[in-house]
C-alpha cells in the first residue's frame, strides 16, 4: 500500500499565551525566540495512522511538507516514526498561499510522486487551522474523502474508517484510492526508537521547487486568492481571579464551596 | 467577479424531526445579512420530511426554502449532501452560504468549497458585512490565541461555518410569507463512493456535557485513570458532567467524547471547575462561555488562572475530597 502523508511544520501550540505575539500590520504571528517549531499535532497522528497500516502490511510511506526549508526537520521526525521517503516543498511562490493554493501545490507534488492508494492529512493545522486543505485536495485529485478519522484499517482493498462525530463515531467504507483526514482521537503517536532516529538523521530530504513539480505561476498568483486575512487581533481575556485561601487546602476547598453555593 | 451570485443561502440541518438549533441561529444572522444586502434569504432542507419544515424555516426568516425530499438524505452522507448542495448552488448561485460548525458542516463545507471554488472560513464566531458589502468572517486561529477576519473578494460563494450558540436564534413569526420550492433531481446512488456502515453512540453516563449546568474537567495533572474518579465524584455531587482536556483523553483517562476545546466540545455551563489543567489556549476556547470558571492547580502561574474567576493554588488531591464533601453537606442542607 502506497501512502502519502501531508504534514505541516507549525509554531509550537503549547507555548504559553504570554509568549504569543502578532504583527497586526503584516497579519502574521511573530515566532517567539528559542521555541523550535513542531509538526502539527493532527498531522503527526496522520503519520501515526500510516505507520499503523504499515505495521500490518507491506507499504511505503511518503511524506510531503509544504513550508520553509526547516520543514526538513519535521520530515525527518516522520522518518524516525516510520516513513520511508520525505520531500519538502519550498519556493518563494508558495509563501502566503490560501487553502486552494496549498491544495494545488500538494496535488502537483503528489502527481510527481506517482501511484498512491491513500493520502492522509491532519483534520486541520494547529496554526491557521483552516480545516479544508484535505477536502479541497481530494476534490482536485478526484478521489473520495473521509474526514475526522480516529481509526483506519485496510481490508480487502478497501478502507474501513472510524470517524468522530459529536456523540460517538461512524464506521465508513471507502474505496482505494481515497483521502482521509485524521483527528487527535486516533491516539498518541509513537515515540521513535533508536535505530529509526539514526536512519532519519542520515536521510536526505530533497527540496522541490515550483519548477520541480510543474506548479504554474498563474495558479500561485496571490491576487487570485479565494480568501484573505484582512485583520488579525489577539483577544483580551483577562479575568480578575479571586484566590481562595484557607489554613489548609481542605479549608480553602470548603470556603470555595460555600462561596460558589451562594453564587449559584 | 461572478456577478450572478445573489442572496444568502442557509444550509439547514434537521435533528429529531425539527430544525436544528444552529439552523435557527443561522436563519437569524442570515436574515440580517440578506436585509443589509437587499437580497433574499433562502434555506435548504434535506431528507424525507424536509417539506414539512419549510413553513417553519419561513417563520424563522427565510424567503425561499428549497426542499430536497430524498431518503438518501435522511442521515448525513458526505457524498450525497455534497452532490445535492453543489447542484443547487450551480442552479441558483448564492452570494453567501452559511452552515453550522457541526458534524455536518465540518465535513460538508470544505468539500463544497473545493467543488464550487468559493471562499470559506470555518468555525466562525462572528459574521458581518464590510462597507463594500463583502462578508467578513471572524474565526479563531492559532488555537484561539488570535482572531482573524477573513474576506473573499472575488471567489463565490462566500462561505462560513458558524460555531453553534454564538448568535441568538431567529425570532419565530408565523405570519411571514415565503415560498417552498422542491429541488428537482435525486441523488445519484452510483456517485456515493463512501458508505456509512455503522453509527455508534458513545453515551456517557449522567448529564449530557452540552446541557450540563456544571462541568468538572480534569487535565494532564490528574495523573491516572484512577484519580479521574475524584473528578467524577465531584461532578456527581453537583449533578454535573465530566469533561477532560485533550492530553487527558489521549491518556485514556476519559472517553474522547468528553474532550473540551477547539477540536472537541464547546460548553457554556454556569460553573466550570478546571482541575489540574494548565489552561492551554486550545482547551480554554471550549469553556470561555462559562459563567464562573474555577481553577484548581498547584502552579500559580498556570494560564487557567488568567481566565478563572476563583482559584485555589494547591495539589488537587488535597482539595477535591474536601470540596466534594462540603458541596455534599451544603446541598443536603
Amino acid at each position: 500500500m502506497n501512502i502519502i502523508v501531508c504534514v505541516k511544520q507549525v509554531l509550537d501550540p503549547e507555548i504559553p499565551p504570554a509568549k504569543f505575539k502578532i504583527d497586526p500590520e503584516k497579519k502574521e504571528v511573530i515566532p517567539p525566540p528559542g521555541v523550535p517549531p513542531v509538526i502539527s499535532v493532527f498531522d503527526e497522528r496522520a503519520v501515526e495512522a500510516a505507520c499503523r497500516l504499515k505495521d500490518k502490511q507491506d507499504g511505503k510511506i511518503t511524506v510531503i511538507s509544504l513550508g520553509s526549508e526547516k520543514a526538513a526537520e519535521v520530515v525527518k521526525h516522520t522518518v524516525a516514526m516510520g516513513a520511508d521517503e520525505g520531500y519538502v516543498l519550498n519556493d518563494e511562490a508558495f509563501e502566503g498561499l490560501d487553502s486552494f493554493g496549498i491544495a494545488y501545490v500538494l496535488n502537483k507534488a503528489i502527481e510527481k510522486i506517482g501511484a498512491y492508494d491513500l493520502v492522509l492529512c491532519g483534520r486541520q493545522s494547529a496554526d491557521w487551522g483552516s480545516g479544508q486543505v484535505g477536502s479541497i485536495l481530494a476534490e482536485i485529485l478526484g478521489i473520495p474523502v473521509v474526514t475526522l478519522a480516529c481509526d483506519i484499517e485496510a481490508v480487502d482493498k478497501k478502507l474501513k474508517v472510524k470517524r468522530i462525530v459529536k456523540d460517538g463515531y461512524e464506521v465508513v467504507e471507502a474505496p482505494l484510492p481515497s483521502l482521509v483526514t485524521v483527528s487527535s482521537e486516533l491516539g498518541l503517536p509513537r515515540l521513535p526508537a533508536g535505530m529509526r532516529i539514526m536512519i532519519a538523521a542520515r536521510k536526505q530530504v530533497p527540496v522541490w521547487k515550483a519548477a520541480d513539480i510543474g506548479a504554474e505561476a498563474s495558479e500561485l498568483d496571490k491576487a487570485k486568492a479565494h480568501t484573505e486575512v484582512t485583520r488579525l487581533t489577539v483577544p483580551t481575556r483577562k479575568t480578575e481571579c479571586e484566590m481562595i485561601a484557607g489554613d489548609s487546602p481542605g479549608e480553602a476547598a470548603a470556603n470555595l464551596a460555600s462561596k460558589l453555593a451562594e453564587l449559584l | 467577479m461572478k456577478m450572478d451570485n445573489k442572496g444568502v443561502l442557509v444550509c439547514g440541518e434537521i435533528a429529531g424531526g425539527k430544525l436544528a438549533p444552529v439552523t435557527i441561529e443561522l436563519l437569524g444572522i442570515g436574515r440580517k445579512l440578506a436585509d443589509e444586502l437587499g437580497e433574499d434569504l433562502s434555506a435548504l432542507l434535506m431528507g424525507s420530511n424536509a417539506a414539512g419544515l419549510g413553513k417553519e424555516a419561513i417563520a424563522y426568516g427565510a424567503d425561499k426554502v428549497y426542499v430536497a425530499e430524498d431518503s438518501l438524505l435522511d442521515d448525513y452522507n458526505s457524498d450525497a449532501y455534497t452532490q445535492l448542495v453543489a447542484d443547487l448552488c450551480q442552479k441558483v448561485p448564492p452570494s453567501i452560504m452559511l452552515l453550522g460548525h457541526t458534524d455536518v458542516g465540518i465535513d460538508l463545507a470544505p468539500r463544497l468549497n473545493g467543488r464550487l471554488g468559493g471562499g470559506l472560513a470555518m468555525d466562525c464566531l462572528a459574521l458581518a458585512l464590510d462597507p463594500a458589502k463583502f462578508l467578513v468572517s471572524t474565526r479563531p486561529v492559532f488555537g484561539g490565541n488570535a482572531h482573524a477576519e477573513m474576506v473573499s473578494k472575488s471567489a463565490r460563494p462566500q462561505m462560513a461555518t458558524l460555531r453553534p450558540k454564538t448568535v441568538p436564534p431567529a425570532e419565530r413569526d408565523d405570519s411571514r410569507k415565503g415560498e417552498v420550492i422542491p429541488v428537482e433531481g435525486k441523488v445519484d446512488p452510483s456517485a456515493l463512493k463512501v458508505k456509512v456502515v455503522d453509527r455508534i453512540k458513545e453515551e456517557v453516563e449522567g448529564v449530557k456535557l452540552e446541557d450540563a449546568e456544571v462541568v468538572v474537567s480534569g487535565g494532564r495533572g490528574i495523573g491516572s485513570a484512577q484519580n479521574f474518579e475524584m473528578i467524577r465524584e465531584l461532578a456527581n455531587v453537583l449533578g454535573g458532567a465530566v469533561g477532560a482536556t485533550r492530553p487527558a483523553c489521549d491518556e485514556g483517562w476519559a472517553p474522547m467524547t468528553v474532550q473540551i476545546g477547539q477540536t472537541g466540545k464547546v460548553v457554556s455551563p454556569k460553573l466550570y471547575i478546571a482541575v489540574a489543567l494548565s489552561g492551554a489556549i486550545q482547551h480554554i476556547g471550549g469553556c470561555l462561555g462559562s459563567k464562573y470558571i474555577v481553577a484548581i492547580n498547584q502552579d500559580n502561574e498556570a494560564n487557567i488562572f488568567n481566565v478563572a474567576h476563583f482559584g485555589i493554588v494547591a495539589d488537587y488531591k488535597e482539595v477535591l475530597p474536601a470540596l466534594t464533601a462540603k458541596f455534599k453537606e451544603l446541598l443536603s442542607a
